[in-house]
């Protein structure tokens, strides 16, 4: 086993504790756009792709990459805007009434 | 240059974290999609100068196209359709993983060692059956496909015989990665494919909140996984924070429906929904709109308990008329949202949101439950499972499932179409209390009517 690897462990393993004391503190309310929102971040794969589309190295591996990217893409935006547009409609009743 | 893409890396990683931060309050909530959005333009952006990429119309091409769809899609979808929506991007993170590590085999198939071969086969595993089993649920909720559990003979044989075929494969794959090759992870590509299918087919409607943050938690750990096979912290880290959101959002849907993972998975419930409804035999009085209206008019203080029936009537906004008459007549109103109210979690509170109910009056089933026992009516719209009192009892579907104690109030308004059971086919005595009064039709109309008749009475 390499040390890059054991390297990539820990951070994963971290990042899972600090996820879940996060995703506890989101109450019931907000979990569907937590849902949405979690869906465009693991878009993040989108960074793969980049990689993976842009290297010149056979017309395979980039068609394939482009797909990629497309799929990404569609997660990424589109997520975050349903995200956005459902975060508007979340609001506190004015003081005055 | 590669330490300082690293860095900017972790800059993008703690916007992700902060965004993750303000997502625990609604006043917060919106600048913390826009953190993530800023986290990932970064982690994009700074990608585009990695030394590798010297080709960039296909990437112009790819997030184009992608932009457009995603951009259309959320403009447009409807928001009683978040769970397919939810279910369809799920499916497309899994699937992006999957190309990616096949097309990074592609690139540099002598690169293979020990470690990234184990991760690239776990990639393809873990984004195929994502993909697959999100679109198989997207299907049954958008209602492509029936809805109904799917079982049949050796169905778990079956099962276990895939997860086994992936992992001699994956040996193969790993002990001698450039031979063996692409002929190889195409197999895994496509038995993993089938395992998806099979997950989600045995899975009803009822459990379907569940599945889909399971689901979510899978793209986020095939991202992860992605992240693995280029030594990407970025990829890893917001993996694991979508991984872990999903878990933890499964988790409480199982405590919800006091089910256990196992038993959603395997359980095939729902698959006889409505053997049980025959045998209503016992007579109820129907109540009118304007006797409602009465009762309402006289109470201090009202509790709403929406369900999923309201939506689908499209009521809501009825509704909220409602809730605004009788506040102007100085009533106190609340919502009690259960967590499994609608078909994903926290899908009722979105849905009133649109309705403009101001969060402040929807209160989750924790917060609410001691309330019941000082409030004059509870009114019930569409929902049936999530008040049944059976679920204190022992030896029933519903039995030991958290549920709003709606008998403690002093009386019950229920407006229903017919005495029929919900989802669980239990019957509801809640329907034959004597402090209970069921007004029989359509939640919109009979909303409609109650709202008409307060205006009168103004």
């Amino acid at each position: 086993m390499n040390g890059g690897l054991l390297v990539s462990i820990y951070v994963f393993v971290l990042a899972i504790f600090a996820g879940i004391e996060l995703i506890s503190r989101v109450p019931p309310l907000l979990h569907t756009p937590l849902m949405s929102g979690a869906n465009a971040v693991s878009g993040i794969t989108l960074v793969g792709a980049l990689i993976s589309a842009g290297t010149g190295r056979g017309e395979l591996s980039e068609i394939l990459g482009f797909l990629a990217i497309v799929f990404a893409t569609i997660n990424v935006v589109g997520g975050f805007l349903v995200t956005d547009r459902m975060l508007e409609m979340f609001k506190k009743e004015e003081k005055q009434k | 240059m590669n330490s300082l893409i690293n860095i900017i890396y972790l800059i993008s990683i703690s916007f992700f974290i902060m965004g993750l931060k303000y997502l625990s309050s609604p006043r917060t909530a919106r600048r913390g999609n826009l953190f993530s959005m800023i986290g990932m333009l970064i982690a994009v952006v700074v990608t585009l100068f990695d030394k590798e990429i010297v080709h960039y119309y296909y990437i112009i091409a790819g997030i184009l196209v992608g932009g457009v769809i995603g951009t259309y899609a959320a403009k447009k979808v409807q928001m009683t359709a978040m769970p397919q929506m939810v279910a369809l991007f799920n499916a497309f993170g899994g699937i992006a993983s999957a190309l990616v590590v096949l097309s990074l085999f592609l690139i540099h198939p002598e690169q293979m060692d020990l470690s990234t071969s184990i991760t690239t086969s776990a990639t393809l595993f873990i984004g195929m059956l994502t993909f697959t089993g999100s679109v198989l649920a997207f299907a049954k909720l958008q209602e492509l496909v029936k809805g109904a559990p799917v079982v049949f003979p050796g169905q778990q044989v079956l099962n276990a015989l895939l997860h086994l075929a992936i992992l001699v494969l994956a040996i193969i794959f790993v002990l001698n990665p450039p031979s063996a090759g692409m002929t190889v992870l195409l197999a895994i590509f496509v038995l993993s494919g089938i395992v998806g299918i099979a997950l989600v087919l045995p899975i009803g409607g009822a459990d379907m909140p569940v599945v889909i943050a399971l689901l979510n938690s899978y793209s986020g750990l095939a991202a992860a996984a992605s992240g693995f096979v280029i030594s990407n912290n970025v990829l890893i880290v917001s993996g694991a924070l979508v991984g872990a959101s999903g878990i933890i959002l499964t988790n409480l849907m199982c405590k919800a429906m006091n089910r256990s993972l196992t038993n959603v998975l395997f359980g095939a419930v729902g698959q006889e929904s409505g053997t049980t409804a025959a045998h209503g035999k016992r007579q109820v009085t129907g109540y009118t709109p304007v006797d409602a209206v009465v009762m309402l008019e006289n109470a201090q203080s009202v509790i709403i308990v929406p369900g999923y029936g309201l939506a689908v009537a499209q009521a809501q906004y009825a509704l909220q008329d409602m809730v605004e008459l009788l506040r102007k007549r100085g009533t106190e109103v609340l919502y009690a949202i259960h967590p499994v109210a609608g078909r994903m979690p926290g899908h009722m509170n979105v849905l009133l949101a649109e309705a403009n109910v101001p969060y402040d009056l929807l209160k989750d089933m924790d917060e609410i439950n001691e309330e019941f026992q000082n409030t004059d009516v509870v009114l019930v719209v569409g929902a049936n499972d999530v008040i049944n009192p059976a679920a204190r009892e022992k030896g029933n579907p519903l039995s030991g499932m958290p549920i709003l104690n709606v008998d403690e109030a002093q009386s019950i308004l229920i407006i229903k179409r017919s005495l029929s059971p919900g989802f669980a086919g239990v019957d509801n005595d809640l329907f034959y209390n004597p402090k209970t009064m069921m007004v029989f039709g359509d939640a919109k109309d009979m909303l409609v009517k109650i709202v008409g008749n307060l205006k009168k009475d103004i």
